[in-house]
């Protein structure tokens, strides 16, 4: 295995308008390696990843492949060359079957036929079967990131991007996905493994590069080096890891019962009898994979979709039926996943955007006109208290960082004193000491006595904050349990869903029916 | 190589200054098509723009004229571009402001010959329940079964003009016309005329309405919410919904507003200037009108000079047709090209144009 | 029916449908890579003046026919530079492209109303054309009715069974992927919208050259708007634009016949029923949620800007 590097990289600059993505990076590849780059959101791995796969050019520097200059000017060489890729978001197509969409990342398929019948054989080979004739859009996530790990793999690649890929996936998910990645790497295929998640890197790869603000920071031996010493590495400096006192739970202040929601869209996730008990001071988790039904859910809570009255209690009133802004009145606050577009209007200032959601309780409207004085006051505050890093409250909410704008919008809703939060991914895309500094107000708003729900995907931040768990499977949720009971094996059934979790699930409805 | 590179924010400078760089290159244009034509480009474009307001002969005459057409197409902007900034893209106000006059016409008919002084303010009524009534078919349809709008309510223009035909040639026929088509002349009857309101000015009351749809739009969008609502709308659906927004009651109350003040253009035309339910009174300020909300840039005060600019062009492309043989329809591509300039420069001001270096090779 | 004969009818139908079906099937490949254009009247129209003045001057159909496609082409490049490379909003690019047709065929056609275009010789000898009852309704057509037959077919081969087929899908269903994997966004969706432009001016110049013989300013009507609402009621699939554009045809062709043999029915209500029959479809189609929604692009009308 020593010898002639497969990849390497020399000093490669990439810099956009107001910021440097990559500065004089270098690093190589070794034939059959699992390569980590590691680095937080921001870090510039992305652009990196986007050169070597011929999206995106270089400013400057250079790339040999075995031995051979090598600089794509797009992907289709990138791929005659053997470099293939798995993307974060998915460059799938929901309305094509999985053959057609493998074929759209072919040079020069086979006719359909045989290509279904490849694909057969080598997710069989690999252990991760799929059905060709089957629409993209009715697939799982962990399902989708199999189709795209075929499609590389029906090319014979010597190098292998991906691109986060166990965000997606559940626990034993992610031990499938490890076990064909290092058959892969046995059989000579080289391995780029990009994530920010230390533990995954440590179990999977053999030689880790850790990026900075679109410099290298460091290289290291994950085997050989501590999660802690990578953080550090990572982050570049030490975090304080949210805390908070004991907790107090008081009375039950939202309930859920028998809430089943049809999906807006074709490929969207039915709700089935979902059933939650929110005490105060109660911050409960709700992970799941994506795709199962969270969205549907956040909606359901804020009442952009509503239900019969009695699916929905807020301290004993029945608000199923009731829009987002009574509810907002009577004290349900959301902030949904998706910040531009959904929690938030891109091009619309801050202070247009604080007017989105605190119009009721911060009476920021006299019979219907905008009281704009007190709006920018409020949009002031958020932006005072919650360390949004913005030149003021006049910039779009498009300007600014995904952290920035997070903190902003759980801010605008945190600020409102809600009686129940409920967030979706609130630190996705987020970094990692605005992530910190998010968890923290969560906590301190439970301390305070209000309920909040967490959703997400990520499920060291749900041990981290939670008091209690349950899980989301295809629109199910499982029965709660206490986090601090939890190991990560049951999380992993728990998400696993119905099939594995059967007893669990018909408890839980029998419990909230 | 030049590529584009979206700015963090849209440039105030730009989006003020793009209808003038469009109105700039349209003119241009605009000249090498008359000298296509065969006519002195710069004469051309001295007659269109400057003589109907400056000329010593005929700016008597055209002057008034100004407001006159221009009056309608605002009236009309107005309602459409609130739609188009909530997503609402009713283009069948063509139909609308054809609905509203034969309403109000026939309001005002089936009362002759009655002098009552309540009788103009009810045609005014019946004109703007007209076109919102038209209005909300694409409005219901939309609504109900997610029927795309544009459609239909273009395709009911069509409708529109068949019912006109049938209106003037039919139950709106002047009895007194001696068979020929088209009704009485509602301007000569003292009850149902929309007069000139000041001498020589061409001021008439639907410039009136212009003028309050003009400032009623401004307040709404700058102070109510629920002009905060139609933008949130426009710009980012799902946020306006989790900011509890009705896109359905938004949909009706956008067409229905459009479709009444399209209606009540109709109405004041047909009461004044046109004079008459003909079969083709009508004359296409339903369709300028869109591009006059596009020059305005969807914003109150921007629409209201694009409706003057707009309306300057109708009686320049007038005279220039009576002076130097310009033929009629070329003001029409002329009005065209100017939204095509918008729409290219517009560019400007959402995007930064960056000359790219040559990559690495 | 008194007077009104089906065979004659059924002939009459394919000769009213085939401009609407020629510009709504070039739509339909719009459509399918993500692009909403909504000057295919504007286009029609220009291909309308173009081909007649063309065919009238040089004496040949087929220039005329050319020019018409010519005209359409360079009307939708005009749509295809503003959309796809200054980034425009689609809706209003495409009223603006009507608004300007409309007005620039009528410049042109200044002089021509009341010109005779020269005939159309017809592909089938005479002979097969008096075969009773097929022979009129199969061979008794221009070339250009049974192009537009091929068309259709072409379409549908290419969209569903060809690799160009599965890319244009793909374009139009998620550009932002189709961009990740390599394939050039703008310039597959200019093609299909040049394609989309010839269409709609090969169907012009079908409707002022074969069908109607004459130039008159705004002789298109709405079919321009018809051939949209067809793509819609087709749930983007070619031989259902082939079908919708028939039964369209045929009402048009029997509210035509049933005025010319004064029917008890005001001539107005007449005209006016194509327009309604297909609000009245459109809606019939739309209200199915399930089957409008997979077959529509998912990324119709949206801007695609390649960041990075």
């Amino acid at each position: 295995m020593t010898g002639e590097p497969l990849l390497s990289i020399n000093n490669i600059t990439k810099a956009y308008p107001g910021v440097v993505a990559n500065s004089d990076v270098s690093f190589q590849i070794q034939p059959g390696e699992v390569h980590a780059l590691l680095g937080e959101n921001g870090a510039g791995k992305s652009t990196l990843v986007k050169m070597i796969y011929g999206l995106v050019r270089p400013d400057s520097g250079s790339m040999t492949f075995r031995g051979a200059a090598y600089a794509p000017p797009e992907p289709r060489v990138a791929r005659s060359t053997g470099v293939a890729m798995v993307f974060q978001h998915f460059s799938l197509f929901e309305a094509l079957n999985v053959a057609e969409n493998i074929a759209l990342g072919m040079e020069n398929p086979p006719p359909q036929r045989d290509l279904a019948k490849r694909i057969r054989e080598v997710s069989e080979a690999y252990g991760l079967p799929l059905d060709p004739d089957r629409l993209v859009g009715d697939l799982s996530a962990g399902e989708r990131q199999r189709v795209e790990i075929i499609r590389c793999l029906l090319q014979d690649p010597k190098l292998l991007i991906m691109d986060e890929p166990t965000s997606v996936l559940t626990p034993q998910e992610v031990e499938i996905l490890f076990h064909t990645l290092r058959k892969l790497a046995a059989e000579g295929t080289s391995i780029l493994y990009i994530s920010h998640k230390l533990e995954e890197i440590r179990a999977l790869c053999d030689e880790a590069t850790i990026l900075r603000l679109g410099k290298v920071v460091g290289k290291c031996t994950p085997r050989d080096t501590s999660a802690a010493e990578m953080a550090e590495l990572m982050v570049g400096k030490s975090l304080a890891t949210p805390a908070r006192d004991n907790a107090e739970l008081g009375e039950v202040i939202l309930k859920v019962a028998g809430l089943s929601v049809e999906p807006s869209n074709p490929f969207g996730t039915p709700l089935r009898h979902v059933g939650i008990e929110l005490r105060a001071g109660e911050v409960l988790g709700i992970g799941g994979v994506a795709g199962n039904g969270q969205d549907e859910l956040l909606a359901a809570l804020s009442g952009e979709v509503t239900t019969p009255p009695g699916t929905i209690t807020l301290n004993k009133t029945p608000i199923g039926d009731k829009g987002p802004n009574e509810r907002r009145e009577m004290g349900i606050l959301c902030a949904p996943e998706e910040r531009l577009g959904h929690a938030a209007a891109p091009d619309m200032s801050l202070v247009e955007n604080a007017l989105l959601t605190a119009r009721q309780r911060k009476n920021l409207a006299d019979s219907g006109f905008v009281n704009w004085g007190a709006t920018r006051a409020y949009a002031e505050k958020v932006i005072a208290d919650f360390d949004v890093r913005t030149p003021g409250p006049d910039n779009v909410a498009r300007s600014l960082s995904g952290g920035n704008l997070q903190k902003f919008v759980i801010g605008r809703e945190i600020l409102q004193d809600p009686t129940v939060l409920v967030v979706n991914q609130p630190t996705w895309g987020v970094d990692a000491s605005a992530a910190a500094d998010i968890r923290q107000a969560i906590l301190d708003l439970a301390q305070k006595g209000a309920g909040v729900i967490v959703i997400s995907q990520d499920l060291d931040e749900l041990l981290e904050v939670s008091d209690n768990f349950a899980a989301l499977n295809e629109g199910r949720l499982s029965n709660v349990r206490t986090t601090r009971d939890l190991t990560m094996e049951t999380i992993g059934l728990m998400l696993g869903g119905a099939h594995d979790m059967h007893d669990l699930d018909e408890e839980a409805i029998h419990a909230e029916a | 190589m030049l590529r584009l590179e979206k700015r963090p924010a849209p440039s105030r400078a730009w989006t003020a200054a793009t209808p003038v760089l469009a109105v700039v290159l349209t003119m241009i244009a605009g000249g090498i098509m008359f000298a296509l034509l065969g006519k002195n480009p710069f004469e051309a474009i001295r007659i269109i723009f400057w003589d109907p307001l400056f000329h010593e002969s005929f700016a008597a005459y055209s002057r008034p004229q100004l407001l006159v057409k221009a009056g309608p197409l605002i009236l009309i902007a107005i309602g459409l571009a609130l739609g188009f900034r909530a997503g609402v893209w009713n283009i069948g106000a063509e139909g609308q402001y054809i609905m509203g006059a034969i309403a109000g016409a026939s309001f005002g008919l089936a009362f002759y010959p009655s002098e009552s002084p309540l009788i103009f303010p009810g045609m005014i009524i019946a004109g703007a329940l007209g076109g919102w009534a038209w209005s909300m078919i694409p409005a219901i349809l939309k609504t109900r079964f997610r029927t795309n709008e544009i459609l239909v309510s273009l395709l009911l223009v069509y409708v529109a003009e068949k019912f006109l035909a049938s209106a003037a040639t039919g139950f709106l026929r002047n009895p007194e016309g001696h068979g020929f088509p088209g009704s009485r002349n509602l301007s000569r009857i003292e009850s149902m005329n929309n007069p000139e309101l000041i001498s020589g000015t061409g001021m008439h009351w639907g410039i009136v309405a212009a003028f309050i749809a003009v400032i009623t739009a401004y307040v709404l969008l700058n102070k109510h919410v629920l002009g905060y609502q139609i933008k949130l709308a426009g710009q980012a659906p799902r946020a306006a919904r989790f900011a509890g927004v009705n896109p359905n009651r938004l949909i009706v109350l956008c067409l229905g507003m459009s479709g009444a003040l399209a209606g009540l253009a109709g109405l004041f035309e047909v009461s004044g200037p046109a004079g008459q339910i003909s079969i083709d009174f009508n004359v296409g300020y339903g369709f300028t009108a869109i591009i006059v909300a596009f020059l305005g840039r969807l914003h109150p005060i921007g629409i209201l000079l694009a409706g003057l600019l707009m309306a300057l062009t109708y009686i320049g492309g007038e005279l220039a047709q009576l002076m130097l043989q310009i033929p009629a329809p070329a003001i029409q591509a002329f009005q065209g090209m100017l939204l095509f300039f918008l729409l290219a420069v517009d560019v400007l001001s959402t995007y930064r144009i960056r000359v790219k270096k040559e990559g690495v090779a | 029916m008194m007077g009104i004969d089906p065979i004659t009818l059924i002939v009459a139908l394919i000769t009213v449908s085939t401009p609407v079906l020629l510009a709504a099937i070039g739509e339909l490949v719009v459509e399918k890579t993500g692009v909403l254009n909504l000057g295919v009247e504007g286009m029609m129209i220009t291909g309308a003046v173009m081909g007649f003045v063309v065919a009238v001057n040089t004496g040949s159909p087929t220039l005329g026919f050319l020019a018409g496609m010519a005209s359409g082409m360079a009307l939708s490049l005009i749509f295809g530079v503003l959309t796809q490379m200054l980034l425009s909003n689609q809706v209003a690019t495409g009223l603006a492209l009507t608004l300007f047709g409309l007005g620039l065929s009528a410049l042109l056609g200044v002089g021509y109303p009341g010109s005779t275009p020269p005939p159309v010789s017809d592909p089938f000898p005479a002979a097969m054309a008096e075969i009773p009852v097929i022979g009129p309704i199969l061979f008794g057509h221009s070339l250009i009715i049974y192009l537009s037959v091929l068309l259709v077919a072409a379409v549908w081969y290419v969209l569903g069974y060809t690799k160009v087929g599965l890319i244009i899908r793909a374009v139009g269903e998620n550009h932002d992927a189709a961009h990740a994997l390599g394939y050039k966004v703008i310039r597959i969706r200019l093609m299909a919208i040049m394609f989309g432009g010839a269409c709609a001016g090969l169907g012009g110049a079908f409707l002022s050259v074969v069908r109607v013989q004459n130039w008159v300013d705004g002789m298109t009507a709405g079919a321009g708007w018809i051939a949209l609402a067809l793509v819609v009621f087709a749930s983007w699939k070619p031989w259902r634009a082939l079908l919708g554009a028939y039964l369209f045809g045929g009402v048009t062709a029997l509210q035509l016949r049933l005025q010319a043999a004064g029917i008890n029915i005001p001539v107005e209500i007449l005209a006016m029923s194509p327009y309604v029959i297909t609000i009245i479809v459109l809606v019939i189609m739309s209200s199915d949620k399930s089957r409008t929604a997979l077959n529509a692009p998912a990324a119709l009308g949206k801007v695609f800007h390649a960041t990075g």
